[in-house]
Order: structure tokens, then C-alpha cells, then sequence
């Protein structure tokens, strides 16, 4: 019987990975979308979501086929509750891919080629990467690495503030263009609740480590 | 924890021999009032022999042999002039497949008051109902009290066992797997009645089925081979044991 929990379980965490693969492979894009006011491409990102909601609900259902039939205890019901808590970030980090990709759509339409634009290359390569390295502590048990995820957070915060200052200049600069800025703003936004829910996939992984919840341990940038 | 202010009974490095056969090595282990604390761990781990040692049922096997002590309100019990008799009144007792007597209903309850000499009418058929009820049986036999036990389902026998037991008023009632024997339904309402009594009663329980351990348990100890490898809040125990033979155990990787 405990055999048959082993396999369940790890049945599941290859649905989990192969999700977060897939949640990766669509930060990417939006990222791309984003450097390039590509259209089609977030047009892509958009339509394809609905995949990724129905991976989330089938890890989900087996999730609590194992909770029902087996009671894990220890262990098996920290990783358990772990993917559990994980697919459901990964599913909000899709859908703010998606988010980027509307933002890009509208920012496409209002662009001006001599008007303000901001980088935010290094704030999204910077959320890419935590969402990275929180699933690699996943994958390798790593809780140094997660606790890492959590420290790169504060930065993603701190650059989402920086967006906000830089933006908020050029709406009073150019008030005509509040439209096309605001959108601007929101996606600093998007890319900093994307970390957020690195961090958390981080602190899921720290609990299962450790079966320490801490969350909430630190004081909060927001 | 809170054990230190509460501790009802305690056991202080607690060894058991059969004969040659060391069954517990070393045990303390200390158990708050009014709480459950469940006893874990594999067949032949010790946790029945340790449980039965808590009243002297031990006494009742020959060649046994303790050393260390089981201290009750200040008075180690394993000391050869305490009243057996006395002590299992104060230190109650349920079996893993009920026994009642051959009696009727009404009976089974008010044989330990007897046997304590207690005489009044009144007062015997008073502590047999009140026991019924703490018992959750009252409604289901108060209408035929002078019927044989023997004719109540598993799982009535059973509650009957623990009305008989908490008749005697005793402080501690160990119950040594007291739903093994009956089905899920009939399982539930004991594992109810084990919350309801700990209201008034320190129950200590041995159980093979660790999800009743988890679910009625405040804190668990697990034994394994005769020694007690983790003793915590089964809360702790059940999501973060400390030992990694807890966690194997638990887990079902054993062996």
C-alpha cells in the first residue's frame, strides 16, 4: 500500500513539474511579447491559458484522489499540501503572463515612437529567475535556495517602486498619455506579484523541508 | 508543555522482563490530566505491555518482572503493598474485544460498585445510569437494563465495557485498542465518546489504527522494541516527527 502512495506521489510531482515547465516556457513568452510589443505573440499567450488551468485542476483532483484514499502523514503530507499550494501559484503566474499579454496589446495600440517607454527587462529577467530557482529548490529539496527566492524578492520590490516613481513623473509631464503610462505601470505590477508567488512556491518548499510555516516571518515591503 | 504542572501519572525509567525477555527498556514518560495520549508503534513494540503496567495488569501474567516506578500522586504503584483492587477502581481499564459478563446490562455496570461495597440501591442504580450515559448507551438500553449483555451488538458491548469501567469513578481509563474489533460506525462513536470523556478523564490508548491516534489523540508516543523512541503533540508528531523511525512508521515504510 505504501508502495502505491510512493508511485501516486510521484505521478504527481511529475504533473506538478511538468506544469511548472510549462508555466516557465509562458513567463518567457510574455517577456518576449513584452521586449518586442509582439501582438500575435501575446495574443498567443492569452489563448493558450486555458491549458494551463486545466493541468491545474487535474493536479488538483489527484491531489485529493491521494488525500482520500491514502491519509498521508509526515512527509508524504507535507509534499502533498506543498503541490497542492504550488499548482495554484503556478496556475496565478500563468494567468499574469496572460495579464502581461493584454497590457502589451493595449500598449501596442497607444505606443508613440518618440514617447516614454521603461525597461523592464531587468525586473522581469529578475522575477524569471526566482520563478527558476524556486522550482529547482523544488526539484533538488534545496532550502538554501528558497531562502535565496525569498531575499530576491525584496529587489523585484524595490524595482517595482522604482517603476512607480519613474511612471508617475511622465503622467504629470504628459497627462494626455495617462491611458498608455498606466498600463505602462501595471505591468510592474504583474511582474512583481509573478515573484510573489515564486516566493511563496520558496517558502512551500522551505515547509516541506522543514515543516516550519514562515511565512509572514518577515516584515513585508508592499 | 504544559505536562510538567499536570502530569497525573508518570513512569521513571520503566523496564519490563518476561522471564528472560526485556519487553521495555527504560521508559519515562509522563501523561497530562485530562488528556489523551496514544500509544503507537508496531506489534511487539512494547506499547500494550507498558499500558497494562500503568494498573498492574502485568501482575496477572506469571514470570513478570519491573524495575524503575510508576508513580501515581506521589506513590510508586509498583511497590508490592499496594491494593491491586484499589488501584484498578482509580486506574480503570478497557480491552480490545469487550468482555462483558455473562450478566445482564444493568449488572455488568454495578458489578465494580459492588465489588467496592457500595450497597445503596439508590445509589448503584443512579451511577449505572449516569455511567450508561457518560457512555453514550442510556438511550439505546435504558428500556431493557435486565436483558443479557451478551445479546448488544460489538460496539454497544463495548460502550458497555466503558460504562462498567467509569461506574468505579476512576481518574484514568486506559484503553487498549478499544475499536479494533468493531466496525467504522461503531468506531466512531467510541472514538466521540473518547473526546467527550476526556473532559473529565485522562485517557491513555493504544492503537493500531493511526489515524484514530491522530484524531483522538493530544499527544503520542511511539515505542518500537521495547523503548520509546518519540514522545510530542500529535499534531507535531503526525506532520514533523523528530525520528526517522517515527517518520518510517508513520509513513508506512517500515522494514
Amino acid at each position: 500500500m505504501t508502495i502505491h502512495l510512493q508511485r501516486e506521489l510521484e505521478t504527481i510531482r511529475r504533473m506538478l513539474l511538468s506544469l511548472g515547465a510549462l508555466t516557465e516556457d509562458r513567463f518567457r513568452q510574455a517577456i518576449h511579447a513584452l521586449n518586442d510589443l509582439d501582438v500575435e505573440l501575446a495574443t498567443e499567450i492569452i489563448e493558450k491559458d486555458q491549458e494551463i488551468d486545466l493541468k491545474e485542476v487535474q493536479i488538483e483532483e489527484e491531489c485529493l484522489k491521494v488525500l482520500a484514499l491514502h491519509q498521508p502523514v509526515a512527509s508524504d503530507l507535507r509534499s502533498l499540501v506543498v503541490v497542492i499550494k504550488i499548482n495554484n501559484d503556478l496556475e496565478r503566474i500563468a494567468d499574469l503572463a496572460a495579464n502581461i499579454a493584454m497590457r502589451v496589446k493595449t500598449l501596442a495600440k497607444k505606443a508613440s515612437p518618440s514617447g516614454f517607454t521603461y525597461d523592464y527587462r531587468p525586473m522581469a529577467e529578475k522575477a524569471a529567475l526566482m520563478l527558476k530557482m524556486s522550482l529547482d529548490s523544488f526539484v533538488h529539496d534545496d532550502d538554501a535556495m528558497a531562502e535565496t527566492v525569498r531575499l530576491m524578492d525584496r529587489e523585484v520590490n524595490a524595482m517595482r517602486n522604482a517603476a512607480y516613481e519613474s511612471i508617475k513623473k511622465a503622467i504629470s509631464q504628459t497627462p494626455h498619455r495617462a491611458g498608455y503610462l498606466m498600463n505602462l505601470f501595471l505591468v510592474s505590477r504583474h511582474l512583481e506579484r509573478m515573484a510573489d508567488h515564486a516566493t511563496n512556491i520558496a517558502e512551500e518548499v522551505i515547509y516541506m523541508r522543514r515543516g516550519e510555516i514562515i511565512r509572514h516571518t518577515d516584515f513585508m515591503d508592499e | 508543555m504544559t505536562n510538567e504542572i499536570e502530569t497525573i501519572i508518570h513512569t521513571q525509567d520503566l523496564s519490563l522482563f518476561y522471564g528472560d525477555f526485556q519487553a521495555l527498556h527504560d521508559i519515562s514518560l509522563p501523561f497530562a490530566q485530562r488528556q489523551v495520549t496514544a500509544l503507537i508503534g508496531p506489534s511487539g513494540c512494547g506499547k500494550s505491555s507498558f499500558l497494562r503496567s500503568l494498573n498492574r495488569m502485568n501482575d496477572l501474567t506469571s514470570g513478570t518482572r519491573s524495575e524503575g516506578a510508576v508513580i501515581f500522586e506521589g506513590t510508586n504503584i509498583l511497590e508490592k503493598k499496594i491494593d491491586v483492587v484499589s488501584l484498578r477502581r482509580r486506574i480503570g481499564m478497557v480491552f480490545q474485544k469487550p468482555n462483558p459478563f455473562p450478566k445482564s446490562i444493568y449488572d455488568n455496570v454495578a458489578y465494580g460498585l459492588v465489588v467496592n461495597g457500595i450497597k445503596n440501591r439508590s445509589i448503584v442504580a443512579a451511577r449505572v445510569e449516569k455511567s450508561l450515559k457518560q457512555a453514550a448507551l442510556w438511550e439505546e438500553v435504558k428500556d431493557r437494563l435486565h436483558k443479557p449483555a451478551l445479546g448488544l451488538s460489538g460496539g454497544q458491548q463495548q460502550r458497555l465495557c466503558i460504562a462498567r469501567a467509569l461506574a468505579v469513578e476512576p481518574e484514568i481509563l486506559l484503553m487498549d485498542e478499544p475499536a479494533s474489533a468493531l466496525d467504522p460506525i461503531a468506531t466512531q462513536k467510541i472514538e466521540e465518546l473518547i473526546l467527550e470523556l476526556k473532559e473529565r478523564y485522562t485517557i491513555i490508548i493504544v492503537t493500531h489504527n493511526m489515524q484514530q491516534a491522530a484524531r483522538v489523540s493530544n499527544t503520542t508516543a511511539f515505542f518500537y522494541m521495547g523503548r520509546l523512541v518519540e514522545v510530542g503533540s500529535t499534531n507535531a508528531l503526525f506532520t514533523k516527527p523528530v525520528k526517522k523511525e517515527t517518520e518510517d512508521y508513520i509513513t508506512g515504510r517500515f522494514g
